[in-house]
């Protein structure tokens, strides 16, 4: 007997499956954002003794109602942009006013007197309205970050210069999975060394009730 | 003779179409890959703002989503046009939110509890007194570890839409 051919399977409705599945997974894809500012909330417990800040110390900053920045510090008030606030902050942060025992070893600020003493007495605070927008206070923190991480940058660069990365690169690397356990503990004495060094002091008040 | 007839009659050849499944299972496996099944329904507007200094959130397991916004087209009638908060499926109040923490340290084992991260996932056009609730009432129930989650965009750009 004469052997028959196996007869081909039709393949051509294979394409109309293939797209009834493709287009069911493009409506239904998000791509999901899954990254953000890192912030971390103060705890709930309040130390009874108020903590006694110098007033050159501090970098008020307050958001109004209409979204509208205000800066006090140094003894001047005035209304500042958003864009003008990372470059004001790195001024402040990097003054070194400091004499004696808080003179700044690193900072390559103008040493005014009347702005902060080191980064490590720096302090940033920021207040907002219940009114504010929600896209303008991260937008003020976002520059603030910023700002810290421009001099946490510089810093580890002068630091480490062997390394060859900034700040934010090591962090990156510290966190990345393929990074070995080995380089991981090494980066992560730097990272703290830096951190230590340039510390973020920031602190939200209670926002203004209207 | 016969061989130039055959030509006279030759048509357009059809397209051959035989690689087109090949192609759409290409796209159709990005797809699949690329997919992250949403696992809350959004009732409410959420239009995230833009940052530049953004760090990644790594473990996915570890993070807690809590949503605020504007209810969307839908709920409006019943809800109102005021942002509110989304708790997994449901529309919540501020005073929920503890008890949502407390539900989801319980759902995770104890040693994972101090690395739990708070998403806020927060519309760019509520308000901060909304915001500043929500942070409260996670400082009482003593979850410190936020992350306000944006796009990644330059933030002054994304102030002026």
């Amino acid at each position: 007997m004469a052997k028959r051919a196996a007869p081909e399977v039709n393949a051509g409705s294979m394409a109309d499956i293939a797209f009834l599945l493709l287009i069911f997974f493009l409506v239904t894809t998000t791509i999901e954002t899954d990254s953000g500012l890192n912030r971390k909330l103060p705890p709930m417990e309040e130390s009874d003794q108020d903590v006694i800040i110098k007033e050159k110390n501090i970098f008020q900053l307050e958001v109004n109602r209409n979204n509208q920045l205000f800066l006090k510090t140094g003894g001047e008030e005035k209304v500042i942009e958003i864009k003008d606030l990372r470059a004001s902050a790195v001024t402040f942060l990097d003054n070194g006013g400091g004499t004696g025992d808080d003179a700044c070893r690193y900072c390559q600020g103008k040493k005014d007197p009347r702005s902060s003493d080191n980064f490590d007495k720096a302090i940033i605070s920021l207040q907002n309205d219940r009114a504010t927008k929600y896209d303008t206070y991260i937008a003020v923190q976002n520059e603030i970050i910023a700002a810290y991480n421009e001099l946490r940058n510089r810093e580890f660069k002068r630091a480490f210069p062997s390394l060859d990365m900034n700040f934010v690169e090591a962090e990156k690397a510290y966190s990345d999975p393929r990074t070995t356990p080995g380089t991981k503990a090494k980066l992560k004495v730097k990272l703290e060394e830096i951190k230590t060094l340039v510390p973020q002091k920031f602190s939200e008040a209670e926002p203004k009730s209207n | 003779m016969s061989k130039f007839k055959k030509k006279k009659g030759g048509e357009m050849p059809a397209v051959n179409t035989a690689s087109l499944p090949d192609i759409v299972f290409m796209l159709l496996f990005f797809f699949m890959v690329a997919t992250v099944m949403r696992q809350n329904t959004l009732m409410i507007e959420n239009k995230l703002p833009q940052a530049d200094q953004i760090e990644k959130l790594d473990k996915k397991s570890l993070v807690m989503y809590i949503y605020a916004g504007k209810p969307s087209t839908n709920y409006k009638s019943q809800y109102g046009s005021e942002a509110r908060i989304q708790l997994n499926d449901k529309f919540a109040d501020v005073s929920d939110i503890a008890a949502f923490i407390a539900a989801e340290r319980a759902s995770k084992r104890e040693e994972e509890v101090p690395f739990l991260t708070t998403a806020l996932k927060v519309d760019s056009d509520a308000n901060m007194g909304l915001v500043t609730d929500i942070k409260q009432e996670l400082r009482k129930v003593n979850a410190l570890k936020i992350n306000y989650t944006t796009r990644k965009g330059d933030a002054l750009e994304g102030l002026k839409q």
